[in-house]
């Protein structure tokens, strides 16, 4: 079961990856909009599992993103950052029942899920781009960016979600 | 010191994202000064050869319009080698020549961030080096910034961090060309002054000044024109000959007099104070 586990996420990871780099990254809607659909890969991994691990693999996430993306180490930090947050995120959402053993993903409403992936996707967008522009003068730029292209990630981590969603029982 | 124990203990998952944090902002902020991170580009073995080999698949769709690029660039080249008045042949002796050009493919393009990079696929056995001028048949496209063995990465005309140097055609008026970071179509031409007359569709082209592009490499026309606030210069909005959005054919030129030019340029400051 344990290595089950392990090579499913291992081929999230890197089929993540793989779309991110060759086909999201080139999609340029509108000429500016290229979702962010990696982001998936924090809202699939197991709640039950080792922090240190858990940031250290995001971390990785973020910097093979990076190297391929030619984006200085900007992906590294927002994903870090939403790695280290997602437990608060997660208490936030899904109140003390996220405590106990048997909770499960699947087993919340869909209004939880979804706002779980937003708060992830909002997160993760608001510092990719304040980093990205760099800039107090450009602030309006970076609301600007961070909603449009956050709207089209959160759409299509949606879609995606549902597409390999596990079904319930 | 069981306290600091204790303390480190707690907090450390919290300490170990602040040091995740802090590398990621070292390599940001470190690179942001000037070149492009040494370590995180896609100038890499690993990287270069994914994109080289979904690149291999899907430049196949391309193959048509690229080749009818490629003649078209031909046709133009024959025309002004036949239309030439002196008959003297190039020396093959690569000593007896200014400029070296090296062909290449783009494996990675991107065009909708603030810093935008290409990756193409000749490296440093190919005699590809740092700051050397990557052009397309139709226009310049930007600077060799990092490379490894079989890969370089490209900053683009389209990145804030771009400056080239670039003139009006046909005069000796030269400015410096750079990215408002607005649209992939567009760059600006900045420090042209006052009394220059502009018109609308006047051509731009690369500078004598700059050590990295031959004289005269095209880049596009002028779209449209204002005074900038300190009201001496002009600021131009260039609209380019590349369509940057598809490009697969690349030539690297490299300057052999570069260094020479860098040389005088560094004594002569040394000289100066």
């Amino acid at each position: 079961m344990i290595n089950n586990t392990f090579f499913i996420n291992l081929i999230r990871f890197v089929l993540l990856i793989l779309v991110q780099i060759l086909v999201f990254n080139r999609l340029n809607f509108f000429g500016f909009i290229n979702p962010m659909v990696y982001v998936l890969f924090l809202y699939w991994y197991p709640i039950k599992k080792n922090r240190t691990n858990f940031i250290l693999i995001c971390f990785l996430l973020g910097l093979l993103i990076d190297i391929f993306s030619d984006t200085l180490a900007i992906n590294t930090a927002a994903t870090v950052s939403i790695a280290y947050l997602r437990p608060s995120i997660m208490r936030f959402v899904f109140g003390v029942n996220y405590e106990f053993q048997s909770f499960k993903l699947n087993s919340s409403t869909r209004a939880q899920q979804f706002t779980f992936l937003a708060l992830l996707i909002v997160i993760h967008h608001v510092i990719y781009f304040t980093l990205e522009i760099f800039s107090f003068a450009n602030i309006l730029l970076i609301i600007q960016k961070s909603i449009t292209i956050g709207v089209s990630s959160i759409i299509l981590c949606l879609l995606l979600s549902s597409l390999f969603s596990t079904k319930k029982e | 010191m069981q306290q600091i124990i204790n303390f480190l203990i707690r907090y450390k998952i919290f300490l170990l994202y602040l040091f995740l944090l802090l590398i990621s902002l070292i390599f940001t902020f470190q690179s942001h000064s000037y070149h492009q991170s040494r370590f995180l580009n896609s100038a890499n073995y690993f990287s270069g050869n994914i994109y080289e080999f979904f690149d291999n698949t899907t430049s196949y769709f391309g193959l048509k319009e690229e080749n009818r690029k490629l003649l078209r660039e031909n046709q133009r080249l024959r025309y002004q080698l036949y239309n030439k008045n002196t008959d003297t042949i190039q020396p093959l002796d690569s000593l007896e020549n200014n400029y070296l050009v090296v062909r290449g493919r783009v494996i990675k393009n991107s065009y909708s961030d603030q810093r935008n990079y290409i990756t193409i696929n000749k490296g440093k056995t190919d005699s590809v080096e740092q700051d050397m001028g990557v052009i397309t048949s139709k226009g310049i496209l930007g600077i060799v910034e990092n490379t490894s063995n079989g890969f370089s990465t490209v900053q683009s005309i389209l990145n804030e961090k771009s400056n080239i140097n670039a003139k009006i055609k046909n005069s000796n008026h030269f400015g410096s060309l750079i990215w408002n970071t607005e649209d992939y179509n567009t760059v600006q031409l900045v420090d042209i002054p006052r009394l220059v007359e502009l018109t609308i569709g006047d051509t731009i082209v690369t500078g004598a000044m700059s050590s990295i592009f031959p004289e005269n490499v095209p880049i596009g026309t002028i779209k449209k024109f204002d005074l900038d606030t300190s009201r001496s210069f002009y600021y131009i909005d260039v609209d380019l000959f590349n369509d940057m959005t598809n490009i697969e054919s690349v030539y690297i030129i490299k300057n052999l007099n570069r260094e020479e030019i860098i040389e005088l340029q560094e004594e002569t400051e040394i000289n100066d104070q």
